[in-house]
């Protein structure tokens, strides 16, 4: 076995054998399913129970026209006056009282909610739109108008988007396909930070260590940083494989479990129960319809593209440290990058995947990894992820030539807090 | 071929600081090379070039008459002046790591390994990590790490600090008995002493450059001063008589015998302590007979000067 390999082989050992190493792969994917259940709990919790809204109806146009919802029920105290139900309300701390003016026909400015809380903005949009149909309906009866005719003339479109190769998508699944990107982008640039500070770390403990000097008195400090590099790499992609492993397997069961147990569902459930089941359904069908091995495959391309680019950043930074502690004012040039890709990634390209401003930043190296990731779930042409991926190969080569520079002189300045300036000059040393 | 390493016209330059300007040292094969100098004089500089840790900008370096070639990393033992060794790591399976790096197989790093455990008795400690070491336990196993392969050229940075007199003394006889083996050692040190003992050729480096070098024995012999230090006990051991006894010899003495009071122990209290420095028309059995009319020698000894002596007058004069 060559050095590189034996290097490879250290590293490897080293990152994989780490306690931490090993809580986080096999329990990070418990603690996610863990935090998506919390989530829906504690929003199931923020909803208050049933809430009573008095309707004060001066116009006498709604008596009985509020229907009670699941979460609120409408209590018509009309023939009360306003300031009576006011006091009732008060007395009966009921949620809110709604105030209809007797001339909201011709002024519709009058109406008015009274109350100790603002309703949340779904409960009020709800009731405007009750107001707003009734009215409406009012004003075509008074102008005579059959409501029949235009009942039966309503038309619902909804259009399914296909593409040229005949695969059909939903409005849902693109929502998906953003989740499905976003996700494995925001995970890689996990990935990028995590595993590039493990080897930002392991070269300060090299140089702390100072067993920097014996290692480079057989090895060149290319090859020791390059090892470092591949041998991190390595541990990562067995942490990647391990979660798609684990991942692909509760989908499997989700998809074998939905498959198998429709029938009985259907007749023992009743209507909206199926229906539900049936987007459930639908939604596992469109993940299963992703390009999931193809955004697979290219998660590992661009990890370790971007990985290599950046972790030989990270190298040059840990080689140009004492400790941990120096290295704040050099994150800032690694981490910005990072930020604006996933900004871009869940902005730009969610609203237009092939966008000038997506596509740009799918080529810029710093970025590509992450926003062409997000941009897989979409469809994106060969000559584009070719070209982009080619950008970053070229682009990795040479910061990795460039931190190795660093990397070279770095490891063997001690006590000083080197500036950029200074880190410059040992480029050309 | 009789010099195992031979540097020449090295210069290293860092922006604006010169590390190393035009130096050239020749180690001779099977001898002991101590390299020289003050904190800041380059020593560490060369070191790393000749382990090719760093590039020189000009000059060749040749090891055993080949110019110094990446291959050459297994035919060199380093220990550095700062120790250090993976503290999480088991002993054993470091020491064969680093071993396997300098290009040795599986089976001989764990062989030599094994050996130099028993003879140094660290075999329980093979299992343990370097954390759960002592600091002179630690540097054993540094020391492990730069002799196991077997390098024609061992290069120690201050070889003895850190150690205790037990290790270090230890060690000593391990680098001897490793020269008579066959290798040649080259130490870095800024202690005069340890060379003294150990040392057959030196070199003195200052402000980047090389002041002196040569043998050890050679050096000493151009900066002899023909001094001797004399003691002559009084007759009655009185400080009165002391006294007079030097005026009588400071006077008798013309100009050109050179006389300094002298410090070292005697058995008497009273014994005149001197250093003369002997002019070149005479010789020291000339001042010894003219000494032995004033009274009972008890001490006559040729000043020679120590490396500490050499380096402090050899930088003075630079």
């Amino acid at each position: 076995m060559g050095a590189l390999g034996l290097i490879i082989k250290r590293e490897y050992k080293a990152r994989v054998s780490n306690r931490s190493f090993i809580i986080m792969t096999f329990l990070s994917p418990l603690i996610v399913v863990g935090m998506i259940m919390l989530i829906t709990y504690l929003t199931s919790l923020n909803q208050a129970g049933r809430q009573t809204i008095v309707v004060v109806d001066e116009s006498g146009l709604f008596y009985k026209e509020f229907e009670s919802t699941a979460d609120i029920d409408f209590l018509d105290l009309s023939p009360a006056g306003i300031e009576l139900a006011k006091s009732e309300v008060e007395d009966k701390n009921y949620f809110g009282l709604l105030y209809i003016p007797q001339n909201i026909k011709n002024n519709t400015s009058g109406v008015r909610f009274y109350g100790n809380e603002a309703p949340a903005i779904s409960v009020l949009e709800g009731i405007e739109e009750q107001i707003q149909t009734k009215l409406t309906n009012e004003k075509l009866l008074d102008r005579g108008v059959d409501l029949d005719l235009i009942d039966e003339s309503q038309t619902t479109v909804s259009i399914s988007i296909e593409d040229f190769k005949g695969e059909r998508t939903s409005k849902i699944s693109s929502w998906i396909k953003a989740g499905a990107g976003g996700g494995a982008g925001y995970l890689l640039m996990m990935f990028i930070i995590i595993y590039g500070n493990m080897v930002m770390r392991s070269v300060i403990e090299e140089k702390t260590n100072r067993i920097i000097e014996v290692i480079i008195s057989s090895v060149k400090p290319f090859k020791l940083m390059m090892g470092k590099i591949i041998g991190t790499t390595l541990a990562g992609i067995t942490q990647f494989v391990i979660w798609l492993l684990i991942g692909g397997g509760l989908l499997l069961f989700l998809a074998l479990y939905l498959d198998l147990n429709p029938l009985e569902n259907h007749s023992a459930v009743g209507n909206m129960a199926v229906t539900k089941m049936d987007k459930i359904e639908l939604v596992v069908l469109d993940i299963l319809n992703l390009p999931l091995l193809k955004l697979a495959f290219f998660f590992l391309i661009y990890f370790i593209g971007g990985y290599f680019l950046y972790s030989s950043i990270y190298a040059a930074i840990g080689a140009a440290v004492d400790s941990e502690t120096d290295t704040q004012q050099f994150m800032l040039p690694v981490i910005m990058p990072l930020m604006l890709a996933i900004y871009v990634g869940f902005f730009a390209v969610i609203e237009n995947p092939d966008g000038s401003i997506a596509t740009a930043f799918s080529m810029i190296p710093l970025t590509s990894p992450i926003v062409m990731l997000m941009r897989i779930p979409f469809g994106v042409p060969w000559w584009q992820l070719a070209l982009s991926v080619g950008i970053l190969v070229a682009s990795f080569i040479f910061t990795v030539w460039f931190g190795s520079k660093i990397y070279r002189v770095g490891i063997l300045m001690y006590g000083k807090k080197p500036t950029y300036k200074e880190i410059l000059k040992w480029i050309k040393y | 071929m009789t010099d195992l390493l031979v540097a020449e016209h090295i210069k290293k330059q860092y922006g604006t600081y010169t590390a190393l300007n035009d130096l050239s040292i020749t180690v001779p094969k099977g001898s002991v090379f101590g390299l020289l100098g003050p904190n800041g004089a380059g020593k560490t500089t060369l070191i790393r070039i000749i382990n090719q840790i760093t590039m020189p900008d000009s000059g060749k370096v040749f090891l055993d008459g080949e110019p110094l070639d990446p291959k050459h990393v297994m035919n060199i033992g380093y220990m550095p002046e700062e120790r250090g060794l993976y503290k999480s790591m088991k002993v054993g399976e470091q020491v064969i790591y680093l071993a396997r790096l300098k290009g040795l197989s599986l089976d001989e790093a764990k062989k030599r390994s094994r050996y130099w455990f028993e003879r140094l008795g660290m075999m329980d400690w093979w299992n343990r990590k370097i954390q759960e070491l002592s600091k002179g336990q630690a540097q054993k196993v540094q020391f492990i790490v730069t002799v196991l392969h077997r390098p024609k050229l061992l290069i120690f940075d201050e070889p003895f600090s850190g150690f205790d007199p037990i290790n270090a003394s230890l060690i000593k006889d391990e680098i001897l008995q490793l020269r008579n083996d066959g290798a040649t050692i080259l130490f870095s040190t800024h202690r005069m002493e340890s060379v003294e003992q150990m040392c057959d050729h030196i070199a003195l480096m200052h402000k980047s450059n090389k002041v002196l070098d040569g043998k050890l024995i050679d050096i000493k012999r151009a900066f002899r001063t023909n001094t001797y230090e004399i003691g002559i006990e009084t007759p009655d051991d009185t400080f009165e008589s002391k006294t007079r006894l030097h005026a009588d010899v400071m006077n008798e003495l013309s100009d050109s015998w050179e006389v300094t009071p002298a410090h070292f122990k005697t058995i008497n209290e009273n014994d005149l302590k001197i250093k003369v420095k002997i002019p070149e028309n005479q010789t020291s059995n000339n001042l010894l007979s003219y000494l032995s009319s004033k009274g009972l020698i008890n001490h006559f000894v040729e000043v020679i000067p120590t490396v500490d002596d050499i380096f402090i007058q050899t930088i003075n004069a630079n």
